[in-house]
């Protein structure tokens, strides 16, 4: 047991420079042989992807907490990006805010009155009656303000606005805020599903996500639904300006570069930075969480729960304390990913892409590893980009004997684009079963 | 005030739907219900389960009709049915031996058998994509209905028309005998109770010499069997949509949760409350509520408690009522 | 050789060994009685002649066999049969497909042996028809000792078969343990209530921290000063 232990961690210490250099190599392979541009895009996004990663190993990795809802938990950032940094949209206020704040009110104020009310009631029938009763006239309340309200935002310029818009502020503030509503939603969700079995937080995180989603998609006033929002606030320059900037032109003049191509990369690099220090930021935290009694309490647990809860440990608490956690940071990294697409687009949200794609990258990096989690959001990131295009090589190579018109090779150059879900899941399968503790094991 | 007229719309938008529905949500929840019970976790796979067994009756079903075989009125995947079943118990038997297996050898924790299901998912999902792509697909022929709107009115001189599908008559006749089989099967053969024993008293189970593998083995049989049914009954009603099962996953975990899992009976129910509750509240009573109350009351709005938007909202809500209030579910399933 | 004959069984959980040299032996239609405080082992003991438990040192024979390597299932077939302490019964299965499922590997007619144990415990055959997990802590140990006859066993083996019942029902079931022993059926037991188990025990072994402290007639024991001080409470 010692000696294993002594092993694995004099092993891991020269692994993880190693994979991260590798790592490296890959992206410049991407720059040298496709584009700058392409390299940078994949990196940004693998470094999203690892924030990512870092929340649902928190979750996983120190408290063996399984979460199905990644993707809504992203969504939710998006959508602080949409309502901290938008401008708000006076007609659209005057028209229907108050009504819309009031409804919202009513609302909330029903479930919060019900929750009250029900460990106060005798243990009746009369309780399921008077609860009812609530609920169902709290519900047309909030129903009769909240329609009226909807369709008076949403009249307004629908082409261009038809909701509230946000609140006008930095871009940068939406991250923390993201944090927050994802930090919220997760809390509702484990309050109920935590300390049942396993398998019901999976599934309740199910379906967190997919309501998420549905609101995302269709609450027009709060975030244009399917209309999406376009022209997001950058923390960065835009490339239009930086191209008629005097110091930027003679920056890119003596690096003889084209400012129309540097100033993409200019801005990708800015990005890049500033993701690489949040990626820091957060690793360093949760190191030295997780070398605090605190974090040495959750792992604890999560090796003997039985054990802890006999001992007198809040099992059950801790855990919603880590669940909430980690449900922040994968919203602030959703609030981030927003920021870099420039658009809220509900619709492009998959499960498979941004929740199980994640739960790849936790376990090929490497669960209870922060730098592993890492590690395998890049890498996995990398290979969710590049597997088709790489596919798409082989099969050009392979059927470069047939016409180009022909229907078998169009055929296979439609099939590998699903290549790419397969290999992930048969990735996710190998490694669990054959190399458990992923790239960079757990210390 | 027009109870007759009233009492049709309701018919027509709400039970016949639903009633359709639920059967097929029923079957869905059975399958995962029965794999919770003999193998213990909850199986992410299933709607991509009941996919792939809908996708090779769909494909079957191409062929046959190239063929000119049908069954008249019947639609011909009711012919393709039984090589759906036999294509999917293969792919689950093979995913049985290749992966989980393994784990149940090192006996590993629930959890895990949960995300090793999820990579499965993601195999089933790239595979269906790949063979078929992403496209609608209608394969139901036959006669379109049983009841036609139009006939009915004739008939019973009413406003309201009452249509029956002839795929709606068929998913209910399928799952009601597919149920009363499942159920022959359990609670009177051997290897049913074989089956209840292992899902009750694993240690038990071994002690009195009934072979584990054996029954996992079975028990695989019988998921693609209802898979494969529920997802072409499904795809019959409605059309085949490869991604639309992923979205499936929801309501028929909640409804096998709701009856209580692990519990085939709490299962069926299940599949029931849910559907119902799901059409019930986004159902638009606009028509049934003018045809009741004095001309006068005849609402502005649809009179729609919840937009059809917000369906998975319905299962999510009863699921955590459930979960909140009685998380063994309604018939007492092997919970916590 | 005696019909089962354990010797020196030592082994545990994995761990540290629970058994430190247990020797039991039981001859053919008598009955044995282990007894002893709470944590001694008894349980372990009985997994492991019934081969739920890989020995690390000690041997099994059964009617002379050697069944050491033995499964649990292969035990059933040589005609063992265990009640275990608890979860001793498929509870959501109605009484009668317990004892169904108790038959499960025999291939012949089974349904003398159902007749047998109605008459052998009428309680069961008036539930036949409820499921088990519904019914009285006695009627359920009644259920379990009954699943375990199924297999027409030539040794059965039972656990604490009397925890949590009335001392009525108690009487009750030690009669109907004494009539299955009567039939030629040799009969393994532990028990919590050390005295009354002893009163009907051909053989009694007293268990501690995993080795025989006391073995003789049940009698012998009863009659021990020192048994009765330290472990029948005077
Ligand atoms: N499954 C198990 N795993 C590990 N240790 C166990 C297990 N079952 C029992 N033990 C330990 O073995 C010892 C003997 O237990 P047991 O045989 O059940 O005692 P008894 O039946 O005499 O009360 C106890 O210390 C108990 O904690
Ligand atoms: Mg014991």
């Amino acid at each position: 047991m010692t000696q294993a232990q002594t092993q694995t961690s004099t092993t891991t210490l020269p692994r993880a420079p190693l994979y991260f250099a590798a790592m490296a190599v890959l992206i410049a392979a991407v720059g040298f042989l496709q584009s700058w541009n392409s390299a940078l895009s994949i990196l940004n996004m693998g470094l999203i992807s690892a924030i990512m990663a870092l929340g649902v190993n928190l979750q996983w990795g120190y408290a063996g907490l399984f979460n199905v809802g990644v993707m809504g938990f992203t969504a939710l950032g998006g959508l602080a990006v949409v309502l901290t940094s938008m401008p708000p949209v006076p007609a659209a206020w005057s028209a229907g805010g108050g009504r819309m704040i009031l409804a919202l009110l009513v609302g909330v104020g029903t479930i919060a009155l019900a929750v009250l009310t029900y460990p106060r009631l005798p243990k009746t029938r009369l309780r399921g009656v008077i609860l009812t009763v609530i609920l169902v006239g709290g519900f047309f309340a909030f129903r009769a303000l909240f329609d009226p309200a909807v369709e008076a935002i949403e009249a307004v310029d629908p082409a261009v606005s038809g909701y509230l818009g946000g609140m006008g502020l930095p871009v940068i503030f939406a991250w923390p805020v993201g944090a927050l509503l994802a930090a919220g939603a997760a809390w509702l969700v484990a309050k109920t599903a935590l300390g049942l079995r396993s398998d019901y937080l999976a599934i309740a995180t199910l379906g967190i996500a997919e309501i998420i989603l549905a609101v995302l998609k269709n609450e027009d006033w709060l975030s244009r639904g399917v209309k999406n929002v376009n022209g997001l606030p950058r923390p960065v320059p835009y490339e239009i300006n930086l191209q008629q900037n005097e110091w930027f032109l003679g920056l890119m003049a003596k690096l003889g570069m084209d400012p129309v191509t540097g100033s993409s990369i200019f801005v990708k690099l800015l990005y890049a930075g500033i993701f690489l220090a949040v990626i820091f930021v957060i690793v360093v935290a949760m190191e030295l969480a997780l070398k605090s009694p605190w974090g040495r309490m959750m792992r604890a647990i999560r090796d003997n729960e039985v054990a802890s809860e006999a001992m007198g440990k809040d099992v059950t608490g801790r855990h919603l304390q880590i669940f909430v956690l980690g449900a922040a940071i994968i919203g602030f990294a959703g609030a981030m990913m927003t920021t870099l697409d420039g658009q809220l687009t509900p619709t492009t949200y998959q499960p498979l892409r941004y929740t199980f794609l994640i739960w790849v990258m936790v376990i090929v990096g490497g669960s209870g590893n922060n730098w592993g989690a890492v590690l395998g959001g890049m890498l996995i990131w990398f290979l969710w980009v590049e597997v088709e295009p790489i596919g798409a090589w082989i099969v050009n190579v392979l059927t470069s004997g047939l016409e180009d018109g022909s229907a078998l090779k169009a055929g296979l150059i439609e099939r590998v684009a699903y290549m790419r879900y397969l290999t992930m899941g048969v990735i996710l399968l190998v490694v669990l079963r054959f190399s458990p503790r992923g790239l960079l094991p757990e210390k | 005030m027009d109870i007759l007229n009233a009492l049709v719309a309701f018919t027509n938008f709400v039970v016949v739907p639903a009633t359709a529905y639920g059967s097929q949500l029923a079957l869905g929840a059975l399958g995962v219900t029965l794999i919770y019970g003999v193998l213990r976790f909850s199986n992410f796979a299933h709607g991509e389960t009941m996919s792939f067994g809908a996708m090779v009756v769909v494909l079957v079903t191409g062929l046959f009709q190239s063929w000119g075989l049908s069954l008249g009125a019947l639609p011909t995947a009711l012919l393709a049915l039984p090589f759906g079943i036999l294509a999917t118990a293969l792919l689950l038997l093979l995913t049985d031996r290749v992966v989980y297996k393994f784990y149940r050898k090192v006996k590993a924790v629930p959890v895990m058998f949960v995300i090793v299901s999820t990579g499965v998912m993601f195999v089933m999902n790239g595979l269906v994509r790949m063979v078929v792509g992403t496209d609608d697909r209608r394969f139901s022929d036959g006669a379109r209905f049983v009841i036609n709107a139009r006939e009915f009115k004739a008939w019973s001189g009413l406003n309201e028309g009452l249509a029956l599908k002839t795929t709606q008559v068929i998913t209910v006749v399928v799952a009601m005998i597919t149920v009363a089989a499942l159920f022959w099967f359990l609670n009177k053969t051997r290897t049913g109770k074989s089956m209840r024993a292992f899902s009750d008293n694993e240690d038990l189970a071994l002690l009195s010499g009934i072979n584990p593998e054996r029954v996992v083995m079975i028990t695989w049989l019988l998921v693609a069997a209802l898979a494969t049914i529920a997802g072409t009954l499904y795809g019959l009603d409605k059309s085949y949509k490869p991604f639309i099962f992923q979205q499936l996953l929801l309501p028929v975990f909640a409804a096998a949760i709701v009856g209580g899992i692990g519990n085939p009976l709490g299962a069926v129910a299940g599949g029931f409350v849910i559907a119902f509750s799901e059409v019930t509240l986004t159902y638009a009573f606009k028509k049934v509520v003018t045809y009741l109350g004095p001309d006068s009351w005849a609402p502005d709005g649809l009179v729609q408690l919840l937009s059809t938007d917000y369906k998975f909202a319905v299962s999510f809500a009863i699921l955590i009522i459930v979960l909140l209030f009685k998380p063994t579910g309604l018939f007492k399933g092997q919970s916590i | 050789m005696s019909f089962l004959h354990a010797s020196e069984m030592r082994g545990g959980y994995g761990g540290a060994d629970i058994l430190h040299g247990c020797t039991l032996t039981v001859q053919k239609g008598e009955i044995a009685v282990i007894v002893g405080p709470n944590g001694a082992g008894k349980s372990t003991a009985m997994k492991a002649v019934f081969g739920m438990l890989k020995l690390r040192e000690g041997a099994v024979y059964l009617d002379g066999e050697d069944i050491t390597g033995l499964s649990p299932q292969e035990r059933v077939y040589k005609g063992m049969g265990f009640v275990p302490q608890t979860h001793n019964i498929f509870p959501t299965m109605t009484v009668r497909e317990n004892l169904e499922m108790g038959a499960f590997i025999r291939k012949d007619e089974i349904e003398p042996t159902i007749e047998q144990v109605y008459e052998l415990f009428p309680a069961v055959y008036e539930k036949r028809n409820q499921n088990a997990g519904e019914l009285s802590g006695g009627q359920r140990q009644q259920v379990a000792v009954g699943r375990a006859l199924m297999t027409q066993p030539k040794l059965l083996m039972l656990d604490e078969p009397t925890a949590g019942v009335s001392p009525i029902v108690m009487d009750e079931l030690f009669d109907r343990i004494i009539e299955v022993a009567k039939t030629g059926i040799s009969i393994l037991m532990v028990e919590q209530n050390a005295r009354q188990a002893l009163e009907i025990a051909d053989k009694g072994y007293v268990l501690v921290q995993g080795a025989n402290a006391y073995t003789d007639t049940g009698a012998n024991l009863l009659a021990d000063p020192e048994v009765r001080r330290t472990f029948l409470g005077g």
